[in-house]
């Protein structure tokens, strides 16, 4: 069944995150084979990473379990290549490339880091937060490494309790938006007594360290490696010596599969309707990738997702899942306003400062007059080996220019492997 | 033409922005308008060769002035512009290859072009990766690639410095009896109109035989030494030639980037604007098959673009009767980088009263013209 140019599966799944997870268990409820893609060497995402299941939260061994429960089966380190069409995916299975079918396909495919370029960005020691956290993840230990952490929203907090929890001399957590802000997204988080209880047990994992609003990194320095961080903080300017620093400005939606595809964008996430379809039949989407909400409205578009795509008529607009639904579109556009970049931040890199880290394409080169189109063909913007997946996000931030749209191989992969994928079998050598 | 002719040039890719520049320097008031912006439209699409054919006679000589202008002119390109005097190596397949290689060094050298035949063991001593087996090849040294958006934008720059006036983002609705008419309403008044605008022309001069041509192009991670010239196999013109069906051919390009340019594909789709899949998987495969180390190499991205096609595989350039003061400089399909100089040169002297330096009587764009074969 799997990647063999064979019968089709009932159902795929790309990333196996919470959205992901919900949508395989409620196909495969209703009776359906489902397969997931994942990235990752074990199913989780981003947000439930981990070497040790044990270590998991409580809701994620239970999402874990139950998609072992429903028969789902969950293909680690595959990563989809190519889309023939919404049925067909050309997919890398950890090295082995084949095609794989499907009559269903849900796309859960997560967000990624908007990293906004200023003055040393680019030093070794400097990553997102969103990175920080997957290092940590991964086993990185901070045995007494002095580590700043500058972002936005609620993601700062827990990032900065897993750096002290390894070992991180956490020497400051700065915040972009003014305390006002700050604070009455937190009254909006009265009515969800275990997020406020979540946010305190992660602000007493870090008491030592200050937290300041109104604060942000306006250039790193180093010889070869991060050692400063100078900072914006409350209109004053301070440096802060450092080993770390983990700057990022919030996650935006996964959308390169389904641009692909051709499933409208809204915005910078993918358009579904209220049951997780999107603008291309047969494709339904789910989670952070269609806008940045948090892990219970992922779980519950995941399940919307999964019912629909499994041939479930559309549930009542007034179900407990569909409130699920509504109240997590909500929080994400309450995100998306709130923590939005403030206007400092899109005016911190200078002529100099390298915007597309793949071709060496500095600030100054780029005219913001210019399209998308014509900054990438004349100044190669986007077109190195990530493909703009780090540029794509800071650009539209700086220069309101849509996101980069893809073009086929996603993942960049060996040229032979791809070939293979695409030639048909009745097709010889045509000249 | 009145002795300092005032001229609109529609169409800002490599061929227009060559000839709005030439035409400056030659001394004429010129206003080149771009629908988008330099470079974006075919040429953007482009590999970027400046190639000598010799599908022709007429072709071999047009490639063979035009690729000495773009000698004189590679010194003055930017860095951007990513000129590389690499070379062409033509792939013999097999010894009925190789013999037809060795024809045409003569007609290469009845016009100037230095090539010379390359045996079994040279052939591996220059391109080392590529698959045994193969009988020879054909050096011609002074062929170059370019990125040509860059440079399409170097010459902008440069023909705005030579008092051009460049209008982008302007779209011409129509030809009018006296200039043209904007899209954005206006009309703009000339002696002389030059339609430079590929694969678009016809929209502006019905009856124009120009058709698109679509081909895939394949662009690799940065693999510096792994080709060293240009590679294209001999059975390319022989591919190049089936106007009507899909087909592909090996085209591999070392860029100064160290990336690996893999092309080439044809088709006769309209402007189907969906990724052929299986067209682009035999191209690959038509690739690899000629250089296996190929298969170990990363690829980033594919694209297509449009090629400005006519029926006998020659240009369009000089006077549109049907329409007083209209001249064509369009259809040369995937030759319009390398012919860009050697077109601008004849527009520029039909347009001064000059001698043209090749003989324009060929590139006539009223000659006629063989039917064109349609894909279904």
């Amino acid at each position: 069944m799997i990647g063999t140019r064979g019968a089709p599966v009932d159902v795929l799944v790309v990333g196996a995150g919470p959205a992901g997870l919900s949508s395989a268990v409620a196909a495969a409820d209703r009776g359906k084979q489902v397969l997931v893609l994942d990235l990752g060497l074990r199913a989780g995402g981003q947000i439930w990473r981990h070497r040790d299941e044990a270590a998991l939260p409580r809701v994620a061994r239970q999402w874990l379990q139950r998609v072992r429960a429903a028969g789902v089966t969950i293909a680690s380190s595959a990563r989809v290549l190519d889309a023939l069409s919404p049925d067909e995916l050309v997919v890398d299975f950890g090295g082995r490339i084949d095609r794989q079918r499907t009559r269903a396909l849900i796309l859960a495919t997560g967000a990624k880091e908007r990293l906004l370029p200023f003055p040393g960005w680019t030093l070794p020691g400097v990553v997102g937060i969103g990175g920080l956290q997957a290092l940590i993840k991964s086993g990185l230990t901070l045995n007494g490494s002095r580590v700043v952490i500058a972002g936005t929203g609620p993601l700062l907090f827990p990032v900065a309790a897993a750096a002290v929890a390894a070992g991180a001399d956490l020497v400051r957590v700065a915040e972009q938006v003014p305390l006002r802000t700050a604070a009455a997204f937190a009254m909006g988080l009265l009515a969800k007594p275990s997020a406020i209880r979540q946010a305190i047990g992660y602000r007493w994992a870090f008491r030592n360290t200050a937290y300041r609003t109104d604060s942000w990194v306006t250039a790193a320095e180093g010889d070869g490696r991060v050692r400063r961080v100078l900072l914006r903080d409350r209109g004053r300017s301070t440096a802060i010596d450092c080993d770390w620093l983990a700057a990022s400005c919030g996650l935006c939606p996964n959308t390169e599969l389904a641009e692909l595809l051709g499933c409208a964008i809204d915005g910078d996430a993918i358009r579904v309707d209220t049951s997780q379809a999107t603008t291309v039949a047969g494709v339904w989407a789910a989670g952070e990738c269609t806008g940045v909400k948090g892990d219970i409205a992922a779980l519950a578009e995941g399940e919307i997702a999964g019912r629909a795509a499994a041939g479930d008529a559309p549930g009542s607009r007034r179900s407990s899942l569909q409130r699920r639904r509504e109240s997590g579109r909500e929080f994400a556009r309450r995100l998306a306003i709130d923590f939005a970049p403030r206007t400092e931040l899109l005016h911190l890199a200078g002529a100099d400062t390298i915007i597309c880290r793949c071709e060496d394409v500095r600030r100054g080169d780029i005219d913001p007059r210019w399209t998308q189109r014509q900054a990438k063909l004349w100044t190669r913007i986007g077109m190195g080996e990530c493909q703009g997946a780090v540029c794509g996000p800071a650009c539209a931030a700086l220069f309101g220019w849509q996101a980069n749209v893809p073009r086929p191989p996603l993942g960049a992969p060996l040229c032979g492997d791809w070939a293979g994928a695409l030639v048909d079998e009745d097709v010889s050598g045509e000249r | 033409m009145s002795r300092t002719p005032d001229v609109i040039v529609i169409g800002a890719g490599m061929v227009g922005t060559m000839t709005a520049l030439g035409l400056a320097e030659a001394g004429a008031r010129v206003t080149l308008i771009e629908g988008e912006f330099p470079g974006g439209g075919s040429t953007g699409a482009a590999m970027g060769h400046i190639v000598v054919m010799d599908d022709s006679p007429e072709q071999l000589a047009l490639c063979a002035h035009s690729r000495d202008r773009w000698h004189q002119l590679a010194a003055s390109l930017p860095a951007s512009g990513e000129h590389d005097r690499c070379g062409t190596l033509w792939i013999a397949a097999d010894d009925a290859e190789f013999a037809a290689g060795r024809q045409r060094i003569a007609s290469y050298a009845a016009h100037g072009v230095d090539a010379e035949l390359v045996d079994q063991r040279g052939l591996y001593q220059l391109e080392p990766h590529l698959r045994p087996g193969l009988a020879g090849g054909l050096l011609v040294p002074g062929d170059a690639v370019c990125y040509p958006p860059a440079i399409a934008r170097a010459l902008t720059e440069r023909a705005a410095s030579q008092n051009v006036t460049i209008k982008l983002r302007t779209h011409v609705d129509s030809l009018t009896p006296h200039g043209v008419r904007l899209s954005e309403g206006g009309t703009m008044a000339a002696g002389g109109v030059v339609v430079a605008a590929g694969v678009a022309s016809p929209r502006l001069v019905p009856g124009l035989p120009i058709v698109p041509r679509k081909g895939h192009l394949v662009i690799s991670d940065r693999r510096p030494g792994l080709v060293r010239h240009q590679l294209v196999e001999l059975g390319y013109l022989h591919s190049a030639h089936t106007f009507g069906a899909a087909s592909v051919a090996f085209n591999l390009q070392p860029r100064r980037t160290g990336q690996v340019l893999i092309g080439s594909s044809r088709e006769l789709v309209g402007f189907d604007q969906e990724i052929n899949h299986a067209l682009l998987g035999a191209m690959l495969a038509r690739a690899t098959g000629f250089l296996p180390a190929l298969h170990q190499v990363r690829v980033l991205r594919s694209w297509f673009g449009f090629r400005p096609a006519t029926a006998d595989k020659l240009p369009l350039i000089g006077p549109w009767p049907a329409l007083g003061n209209v001249w064509i400089a369009a259809g040369h399909e995937g030759l319009g980088i390398t012919l860009a100089t050697g077109t601008a040169d004849i527009i520029v002297a039909g347009i001064l009263g000059t001698t043209p330096p090749v003989n324009p009587e060929p590139f006539r764009p009223d000659r006629p013209m063989p039917a064109m074969a349609r894909a279904a």
